[in-house]
C-alpha cells in the first residue's frame, strides 16, 4: 500500500493540477471574448471596453462589443464628413473628428471611439470603409454595406493626447452604463481627468444610487468648485467640507495651494483636509508595502523551494538552478507560440510541462555531472557553474540572444478594487497563492509520500538507508529531478513578472541561495519563512533609503545573522532532520 | 639551457610555424583591418550582437563596392563578454596585435571609460555608437550617438510643452543615468520646476521588483499635478517596470514614461501592449518614412536572413560612423589615425531620417531629435521632432562645473576640455607626436 501511495501521490498531484489548470483555463473563454485580449488600455478604461463581459453571461447573442451606451442612442446618423476627416493623414483633422464623434451618442460613434482607443479600428484605404478588428478577423463598421473583409486594412493611429480625450469621452459615457462595476471604474478614472463636463456630473449625481460611484462624482464636483476662480467663498468651503469626508488624493495639489493662500478661512479648512488626507495616505501606503513585501517574498520562496530540495536536502550546490527556472520560462514561451490564440491556456499547460522538462533535464544533470562528484562540494560548484554558462549560451545560440515575448493573459493582469482608492494587482495575488500551493505540494511530497520518506532517509544516513534496501542512487536522481522540476514551475511564474531570456536564471540564483541559507539548510519551513521575511524587510526598507541601499542593508543584516546563527533560522537539530 | 633532441625538434617546428604565419600576416597587409569590439556573450550580448552584425554587413557591402583604397576590408571580431576590464584587454589586442585601422565598439559608458586610456595610449580610433551622458571628449573617439543635449534636453522640453509639472526620474544605478539625471534636474530647475516636484529613484542592474517604486509614482502622479516619468532604466529591468506600470493601472495618458534606453530592439522581445503610448527619445526610429531608411531596413533583413529583425538608433549611429570613416579614409588617402582624424572633422554624410550627420570639431555629430510613442507592434509613432539637426555638445551647459568648457580638436585649440573663460586646457590635450 505505501509503495502504491508513493507511485500515486505525485501522479495524483499532477493530475489534480492538470485538472485545475484546465478548469481555470476555460474560465476566460466562458467570461467572454473581451478577456482574451489583455490590452492595458482595456484595463485602464475598464468598463467601456469590456462591455462584452457583463452581457455575454445572460445574452444568447454574445455580441462581444455591444456598445455600453446603446440605451442612449439618439438615433442620429454619423455624418460622412466626420468619418472622412478621421481618414485624414493629418493629426489635426483626426483631432477634430474625435471631437465631433464625442458629441454624437450613437452606438456607432461609441464603437469607433472605443476601437480607436484600443487600437482596433482599421481603415481600408481603397474603399474608405472602417473595420473593427476582433478575435476572428474584421467586422465592417461603416458604411453599412461593403465587403466583409478589408483588402488593405491600416490601423487608425492615435497619440497620447487623443487617448486622453478618448478616455475622458468614453468614461463620461460609461457613467450611465447599467453595469455597476463599470460606472465605479469610470467615475474613479474621471477624477484625474483634466476636462470634465461638470454639469453632466452634477446631473448624474442626482440619479446615481451607488455610494462608491457617488463618492467619486462628489470629488469631481468639489474639485471643480475649488478650481473655479469664480465660485463664491461659501461654495469653496462647502466643497472642502465635502472633501473632508472623502479620500481624494487628486485634490492634494489644489489643497496645498489653498492652504498657502490669502483667505484665512479657506487656508485653515484646506490644511485640515490636507492633514487628514496625508494621514490616510500613509496608512494606505503601509498596507500596500505589506502586500508588496508578501508578493516579493512569495517570488523568492517560489524560486528557492527547488533549491531547498537540491541544496537544502541533498547538499548539492547547484549553480545551474536558475537555468532550470529559465527552462520553465522558455516553456511558457514555446507553448504560447504554439497556441497564440489562447495565451492563458498555454500558461497553465506550461506548469506541468515545465515541471517535466526541467525535471528531465535535472535528472540528466544528476546522472552525468553531479553523480561522479558527490562529497566534493567545490568541484560540484564549479561543474554546475560551468553547466549554467553552457545552458545560458545554448539558449542564446539556439533560441535567441534577445528576450522572447511572453504574453500576460487576462486573468493575470488587471486590478482587484478593494476600495475606491485601494487596489491590488490580480497577477501578484495569484502568484502569492500559487507559491503557497507549490509549497504545500512539495511539503506533502516530502512528508507523506514514500519518495519523501526515502529522500529523508538517504540524506540523514545514506549507509543505513541503503542497508535497509533504499535504492539510494535512484532516490538521488529523483530528488534532483524533483528540485529541478519545481524550479521549472517557478520559471513559469517568473515569466509573468520579468524578462524571459538567457539571463533569467542568473538574476535569481544569488537570491535563492540567500533565502535557503537564511531559512536554514535542509528545512522547507525555513525557506518559506525566510523568503517572506526577506521580501517584507526589503519592501519596508525600500521607501526609507532606496532600492539599492535596501538590498545592501539586507545583505549586511544577513551576514550578521549568519555569523550569530550559522545554521539559519530553523537549524536542523541532532540526527533527526525536521522537514 | 640544454634542450633534448625532441624539444629541439618542437622548437624548430614552432619557428617554422611562426615564419609561416608571418608570411600569412605579410599577405594580410593587402587588407584593411576593422576591429569590432562588442560583447557577444554576457548581459550586454542582447544589445551588442546586433551592432556587430550591422558592421559586418556594412563591411560586406563596402567590399562588394570594391573595398577601400583598392584594398578589401577585413573584420576582426573579438568578444569582451560584457566584462569591463576585458574590454580594455581586447582593445589592446586589437590595436597592438591585430593592428586594426579603426575600431567600432562599446555600448555601456563603463566599457567606453575602460577602453579610453588604451585608445589614447596606442593612438587608436574608436567609433562609439550609443547615446551617452556626455562630459567627455577624447581625441581618439568619434561619438556617433547622442550627447545629452541631443536626447535628454529636447525630451524634457517636449514634456514641459505637454504641460507636465512634476517629474519622476528613475534610473539604473550607474554613470549614464546618474549624469543624465543631474543634467536633467539642473535643466528642470532652470525652467522653473520646483525642487519638490523632482523625485529621483535609482535601482540595481536587472532590478525586477518594481512594486514599491511604481506605487510611489502612482501616488506622486495622483495628487492633481500632471506627472511624467523620465526613465534611464537600462536593459533587462525595463520589461518588469512596464509590466508593473500596467499591473498598477498606470497608462500612458495618465503618467507617460519618457525612456532614453528603450528602442525597437528592446521592444522586440516584449509583449508591447502594456507599453502603448509611452515615449522614447532617439535620433532615429525604424518607422521613419524615408527611402534611405527603407533601403537600409531591406538590406539588414536580407543580410540577417530574418524578416522579423528590427533596426534601431545605435545601428543608425554605427551606419553613420562607418560611412564617415570610409569618407575620411578616402579623403586622407590613408588609414593612418592622425590623418583620418584630421580629415574627418567637417565631413558629413546623409543619415537615415532624411538629414545630414556632420562631424563637429568636438568629435560629436549633428543629429535630429525625435520623440516617438510606442505602438502595440513594438514600433514607434513619431509625435515630435526638432527642426533640423542639433549640434552635439560634449560638456553640458546646465551643470556649473562644465558650463564654461568646450571641446575642440582642431587647431589652434586642440583640447578636449578647454575652458573658454580662463582660455586654458584642463588636461585632455593632444598627445605629443610619436
Amino acid at each position: 500500500m505505501p509503495r502504491l501511495f508513493f507511485l500515486n501521490f505525485p501522479a495524483r498531484a499532477l493530475l489534480l493540477s492538470l485538472g485545475l489548470a484546465l478548469a481555470l483555463a476555460t474560465l476566460p473563454t466562458d467570461r467572454g471574448l473581451a478577456q482574451a485580449d489583455p490590452s492595458p488600455a482595456r484595463e485602464s478604461l475598464a468598463g467601456v471596453s469590456q462591455s462584452g463581459e457583463s452581457q455575454v453571461a445572460g445574452s444568447p447573442f454574445g455580441e462581444p462589443q455591444e456598445p455600453p451606451t446603446a440605451d442612449l442612442a439618439a438615433g442620429t446618423d454619423l455624418s460622412a464628413p466626420v468619418l472622412a476627416s478621421l481618414q485624414s493623414s493629418k493629426v489635426g483633422d483626426r483631432d477634430a473628428a474625435i471631437q465631433e464623434l464625442g458629441l454624437d451618442f450613437s452606438p456607432l460613434s461609441s464603437q469607433i471611439l472605443a476601437g480607436l482607443l484600443q487600437g482596433r479600428l482599421h481603415l481600408d484605404r481603397a474603399s474608405g470603409a472602417f473595420y473593427l478588428e476582433e478575435e476572428g478577423g474584421f467586422r465592417l463598421l461603416w458604411p453599412e454595406t461593403g465587403p466583409s473583409t478589408p483588402e488593405n486594412p491600416r490601423k487608425v493611429a492615435v497619440n497620447n493626447r487623443q487617448r486622453e480625450t478618448l478616455e475622458g469621452l468614453l468614461n463620461s459615457r460609461a457613467l450611465r452604463d447599467p453595469d455597476l462595476e463599470r460606472r465605479r471604474r469610470a467615475a474613479a478614472a474621471l477624477i484625474g481627468a483634466t476636462k470634465v463636463d461638470l454639469a453632466l456630473i452634477q446631473n448624474l449625481l442626482t440619479q446615481e444610487a451607488d455610494e462608491r460611484t457617488r463618492d467619486s462624482l462628489r470629488v469631481i464636483v468639489a474639485l471643480g468648485a475649488l478650481r473655479d476662480s469664480g465660485s463664491p467663498l461659501s461654495a469653496k468651503l462647502a466643497a472642502l467640507q465635502d472633501l473632508e469626508g472623502l479620500y481624494a488624493p487628486a485634490a492634494q495639489a489644489d489643497l496645498k495651494l489653498l492652504a498657502q493662500g490669502q483667505e484665512p478661512q479657506l487656508a485653515q479648512a484646506a490644511s485640515r483636509v490636507l492633514r487628514r488626507l496625508e494621514a490616510r495616505a500613509q496608512h494606505l501606503a503601509l498596507v500596500e508595502t505589506f502586500f508588496f513585501g508578501l508578493s516579493l517574498g512569495s517570488v523568492l520562496v517560489l524560486i528557492a523551494i527547488g533549491l531547498a530540495i537540491t541544496f537544502g536536502v541533498m547538499g548539492v550546490i547547484n549553480m545551474a538552478h536558475g537555468e532550470m527556472a529559465m527552462l520553465g520560462a522558455y516553456t511558457v514561451w514555446a507553448l504560447q507560440t504554439l497556441w497564440p490564440q489562447s495565451p492563458g491556456l498555454a500558461l497553465l499547460l506550461a506548469l506541468p510541462t515545465a515541471f517535466v522538462v526541467a525535471g528531465l533535464v535535472g535528472g540528466a544533470i544528476e546522472l552525468t555531472v553531479i553523480r561522479p562528484l558527490y562529497q566534493r562540494p567545490l568541484e560540484t560548484l564549479l561543474a554546475t557553474f560551468g553547466l549554467s554558462l553552457i545552458l545560458q549560451q545554448a539558449a542564446r545560440k539556439g533560441i535567441s540572444s534577445m528576450n522572447v515575448p511572453v504574453t500576460t493573459p487576462g486573468f493575470m493582469s488587471g486590478q482587484w478594487l478593494i476600495s475606491s482608492n485601494f487596489s491590488l494587482s490580480q497577477g501578484r495575488v495569484i502568484i502569492i497563492l500559487f507559491c503557497l500551493l507549490v509549497f504545500a505540494v512539495v511539503y506533502l511530497i516530502m512528508r507523506k509520500t514514500r519518495l519523501g520518506l526515502e529522500i529523508r532517509a538517504v540524506t540523514q544516513n545514506r549507509a543505513m538507508a541503503r542497508a535497509l534496501g533504499v535504492p539510494s542512487s535512484r532516490v538521488d536522481t529523483l530528488t534532483f529531478a524533483l528540485g529541478s522540476g519545481v524550479a521549472g514551475i517557478s520559471g513559469v511564474a517568473l515569466s509573468q513578472l520579468t524578462n524571459v531570456g538567457p539571463n533569467l536564471g542568473q538574476d535569481y540564483i544569488v537570491d535563492s541561495f540567500m533565502v535557503v541559507v537564511f531559512g536554514g539548510v535542509g528545512n522547507l519551513w525555513g525557506t518559506l519563512v525566510g523568503g517572506l521575511i526577506i521580501g517584507l524587510a526589503n519592501k519596508f526598507l525600500e521607501p526609507l533609503n532606496g532600492a539599492m541601499l535596501a538590498k545592501i542593508t539586507i545583505m549586511v543584516g544577513l551576514i550578521l545573522f549568519i555569523q550569530r546563527h550559522p545554521r539559519g533560522l530553523f537549524p536542523q537539530r541532532g540526527r533527526v532532520a525536521s522537514f | 639551457m640544454i634542450f633534448s633532441l625532441g624539444k629541439k625538434a618542437i622548437l624548430a617546428g614552432a619557428l617554422a610555424l611562426i615564419m609561416l604565419t608571418g608570411g600569412a600576416l605579410a599577405q594580410a597587409q593587402d587588407t584593411i583591418k576593422v576591429g569590432i569590439l562588442h560583447s557577444l556573450s554576457g548581459t550586454m550580448a542582447i544589445s551588442e550582437t546586433t551592432l556587430k552584425d550591422s558592421i559586418l554587413m556594412l563591411i560586406d557591402e563596402q567590399n562588394k563596392k570594391g573595398g577601400l583604397l583598392g584594398k578589401k576590408l577585413e573584420a576582426v571580431v573579438v568578444d569582451p563578454a560584457s566584462d569591463w576590464p576585458m574590454f580594455a584587454e581586447k582593445a589592446r589586442d586589437l590595436l597592438t596585435r591585430d593592428k586594426v585601422a579603426v575600431v567600432f565598439g562599446c555600448w555601456t559608458s563603463v566599457s567606453r571609460k575602460s577602453v579610453l586610456p588604451v585608445f589614447e595610449e596606442f593612438n587608436g580610433l574608436l567609433f562609439y555608437p550609443v547615446q551617452y551622458e556626455g562630459q567627455e571628449s577624447s581625441k581618439n573617439v568619434i561619438y556617433t550617438g547622442a550627447a545629452p543635449n541631443q536626447q535628454a534636453i529636447p525630451a524634457v522640453d517636449y514634456l514641459l510643452g505637454e504641460g507636465v509639472k512634476r517629474f519622476v526620474l528613475v534610473g539604473t544605478d550607474y554613470v549614464f543615468p546618474r549624469t543624465a539625471n543631474k543634467i536633467v534636474e539642473a535643466y528642470l530647475l532652470k525652467k522653473g520646476v520646483a525642487q519638490a516636484d523632482i523625485v529621483t529613484y535609482y535601482t540595481p542592474f536587472s532590478h525586477s521588483d518594481w512594486q514599491s517604486i511604481v506605487a510611489d509614482i502612482k501616488r506622486i502622479g495622483g495628487t492633481g499635478l500632471k506627472t511624467a516619468v523620465i526613465s534611464t532604466i537600462n536593459g533587462d529591468a525595463n520589461v518588469p517596470f512596464y509590466k508593473e506600470l500596467a499591473a498598477q493601472n498606470i497608462s500612458a495618458s495618465n503618467i507617460p514614461v519618457m525612456a532614453f534606453s528603450v528602442g525597437e530592439e528592446e521592444l522586440s522581445g516584449v509583449d508591447a501592449k502594456p507599453l502603448v503610448g509611452h515615449l522614447a527619445a532617439w535620433n532615429y526610429f525604424q518607422s521613419v518614412d524615408n527611402p534611405a531608411n527603407a533601403e537600409f531596413i531591406k538590406q539588414w533583413k536580407a543580410y540577417i536572413k530574418d524578416d522579423k529583425r528590427v533596426t534601431n538608433d545605435p545601428m543608425e549611429a554605427s551606419y553613420i560612423g562607418f560611412n564617415l570613416w570610409v569618407k575620411a579614409v578616402e579623403k586622407a588617402k590613408t588609414t593612418d589615425v592622425d590623418a583620418v582624424l584630421k580629415a574627418i572633422v567637417g565631413l558629413s554624410t546623409p543619415n537615415l531620417t532624411g538629414g545630414v550627420a556632420k562631424v563637429l570639431p568636438n568629435h560629436h555629430l549633428t543629429k535630429p531629435v525625435l520623440i516617438g510613442e510606442i505602438e502595440d507592434d513594438g514600433q514607434f509613432q513619431v509625435v515630435w521632432e526638432t527642426e533640423g539637426e542639433v549640434e552635439g555638445d560634449a560638456w553640458s551647459d546646465y551643470l556649473p562645473e562644465s558650463a564654461d568648457l568646450i571641446s575642440d580638436w582642431t587647431d589652434p585649440i586642440n583640447c578636449g576640455n578647454y575652458n573658454q573663460k580662463t582660455k586654458t586646457c584642463l588636461g585632455a590635450e593632444k598627445s605629443p607626436e610619436k
